[in-house]
């Protein structure tokens, strides 16, 4: 409000950060430090740097192969659904089809279902229904990219409706009158509209992809097996490597703060869920 | 004039993905949720036993329980975020130094993998190790001790689940709070409104879909939270925060009832249909009667 002290405001700010960079912070602590030192009497600032953990993480082979399975499945995953949930929110948002509100809801809920049960089937169907000959989902990158849709695309729907809805429909209608096709508006007219709305959409899915766990763990074995997975790995029955799980940790958070941090600004002008527009 | 069999194909590679991966499985599952099944114990074969499954959960004391622990837990972790995410986004509307980077720091926490955020609560939090009871103990006297009081270990994953997923409410709500038109605030203050009365009368009714939907998507998520938990307590103290996506892990993998395991995740599926569906009438009659005036 006019009138108030901005610098109040930075400072409240800069305390809510430490709040919400301190669990950040200890992660890269436990991550440079050598593993005796972590059941010791913890202090809250390092006196000395381990790099060990890094060196360790990032020369293994099995590892960086992980990363590179993580970033195919969630890039291809966050482009498929992005474009999928585009054309999907333009049909429900500028066609008058039968039972689409229903369809609408249907598609969120199969972002509800608990993942532990539906493992069991998704097993099935990856080794034994969709087969081709030799070929079969399980393990998989094409496997992993499909599967994520069940959460992600639901999800990519609900974010992006409200910003096709929020485009005026005279704008396309013109379009087609001037003889578009609906390619063309699509692609000239409501993409370039939507386009905030899309970066977050794409954002959001290639983050929940890039962390998702449980499917992982049990769908995949090597081809296709994921960071997060790999990480999980450091958690055995003689104990936890804390240090080097920390470090993937670490490293798997670079990738995603990147990107976030670049499109920052994009961010909020496309999540409008559900805003108001008169 | 265009037709609406575009439309149809426009839609069709999604009702075909979801469908093969959300329904298929979902059918299995209601198959098997009718049936005494555990390929790995004395008769590993698929038995249909009716409704048994289903009547067998009625009088489960310890799935009653992580149902209702679930239900606390979703409750008070959503409603703090909801309102911890309406004043932080509040704060985001006002004009001050480095609000740009305020705002990438306070979106971290999204992008953390939810078994790295209970990996690193657990290790914050747990007694003779952790930051966090030792800072308690040498500053306030106080003995935080998560494996051995279950409201502690209880109020721990909720304040967990606030500090990851504020950050996407902050968001929802500050687009939603920017979308909004000046008018209306304008003609208020001019009408000698006070600040109380703005935010009951102009901002929340205005902002209602917004908090609906991202009610909505949060309390989904936090029905089914399981990594995170799971990292965090393992359940415990005792059944403490035993959320019912964990019981259903527990009753699948280590027991491997699988009959057991799908009728509850059914039930748990239904009731979060019910719940996500009264929601959802909320949201949309609200739009429906805008579309009438």
């Amino acid at each position: 409000m006019q009138g108030r002290n901005p610098l109040l405001y930075v400072a409240l700010w800069l305390f809510l950060s430490l709040l919400t960079l301190f669990p950040i912070y200890w992660l890269f602590v436990i991550s440079v430090k050598p593993a005796v030192d972590l059941f010791t009497t913890p202090s809250l600032f390092l006196d000395a740097i381990y790099w060990k953990n890094y060196v360790n993480v990032l020369g293994n082979e099995t590892l960086r192969g992980y990363m590179l399975n993580s970033m195919i499945i969630s890039s291809g995953n966050a482009v498929l659904v992005t474009v999928l949930a585009f054309m999907a929110c333009y049909a429900l948002s500028r066609f008058d089809l039968a039972g689409k509100e229903n369809i609408f809801f249907w598609t969120i809920t199969n972002r509800m279902a608990p993942a532990a049960v539906f493992l069991l089937p998704f097993f099935l169907l990856f080794t034994q229904i969709i087969t081709f000959g030799d070929w079969k989902l399980y393990d998989t990158k094409i496997g992993m990219i499909l599967l994520y849709c069940t959460f992600n695309l639901p999800f990519a729907i609900w974010t992006l409706r409200p910003t096709i809805d929020g485009i005026p429909k005279e704008l396309d209608e013109a379009a087609t009158v001037d003889g578009a096709s609906t390619w063309q508006v699509l692609h000239e007219v409501i993409f370039p509209l939507a386009r905030p709305g899309l970066a977050v959409t794409l954002i959001l899915t290639w983050v929940f992809a890039w962390n998702e766990f449980l499917l992982a763990a049990t769908l995949t074995s090597f081809n296709a097996r994921t960071i997060t997975t790999g990480l999980s790995e450091y958690v055995t029955t003689t104990g936890t490597e804390w240090g080097a799980m920390a470090a993937i940790a670490v490293i798997t958070l670079i990738p995603a703060l990147v990107i976030f941090a670049v499109v920052q600004r994009h961010i909020v002008a496309g999540l409008t869920f559900g805003a108001v527009k008169e | 004039m265009r037709s609406n069999t575009v439309g149809w194909l426009m839609l069709a590679p999604t009702i075909a993905i979801l469908g093969i991966f959300g329904i298929i499985p979902f059918i299995y599952v209601l198959y098997v949720a009718f049936h005494q099944w555990n390929p790995f114990g004395a008769s590993p074969d698929m038995i249909y036993n009716g409704a048994n499954n289903f009547r067998r959960l009625v009088f489960d004391a310890e799935f009653l329980t992580s149902i209702a622990f679930t239900m606390k837990f979703a409750f008070f972790a959503v409603l703090s975020e909801i309102a911890l995410g309406y004043l932080l986004a509040q704060l985001f509307m006002k004009e001050f130094p480095g609000r740009g980077f305020f705002r990438t720091i306070h979106t971290l926490p999204l992008i953390v993998a939810p078994i790295v955020v209970g990996s690193v609560w657990r290790l914050m939090t747990t007694p003779s190790i952790g930051i966090i009871p030792y800072l308690l103990r040498n500053w306030f006297g106080y003995d935080l001790n998560i494996g051995r009081d279950a409201t502690t270990a209880f109020t721990l994953t909720v304040i967990m689940d606030i500090w990851h997923w504020t950050p996407l409410v902050t968001l929802t709500l500050l687009a939603a709070l920017l979308a909004l038109p000046k008018e209306p605030f304008e003609q208020a203050q001019i009408d000698g409104a006070n600040r109380r009365q703005i935010f009951w009368h102009v901002t929340l009714p205005m902002i209602r879909p917004a908090i609906l939907a991202t009610v909505f998507i949060r309390l989904m998520d936090a029905l089914r939270t399981v990594d995170e938990v799971w990292m965090l307590t393992s359940g415990g103290p005792g059944a403490a925060t035993r959320y019912v996506g964990l019981h259903i892990w527990k009753i699948v993998f280590p027991k491997t009832d699988y009959g057991y395991g799908a009728a509850i995740s059914v039930i748990v599926l239904y009731l979060t249909l019910v719940m996500c569906w009264l929601l959802y009438v909320a949201l949309v009659a609200r739009r429906e009667r805008k579309r009438t005036f």
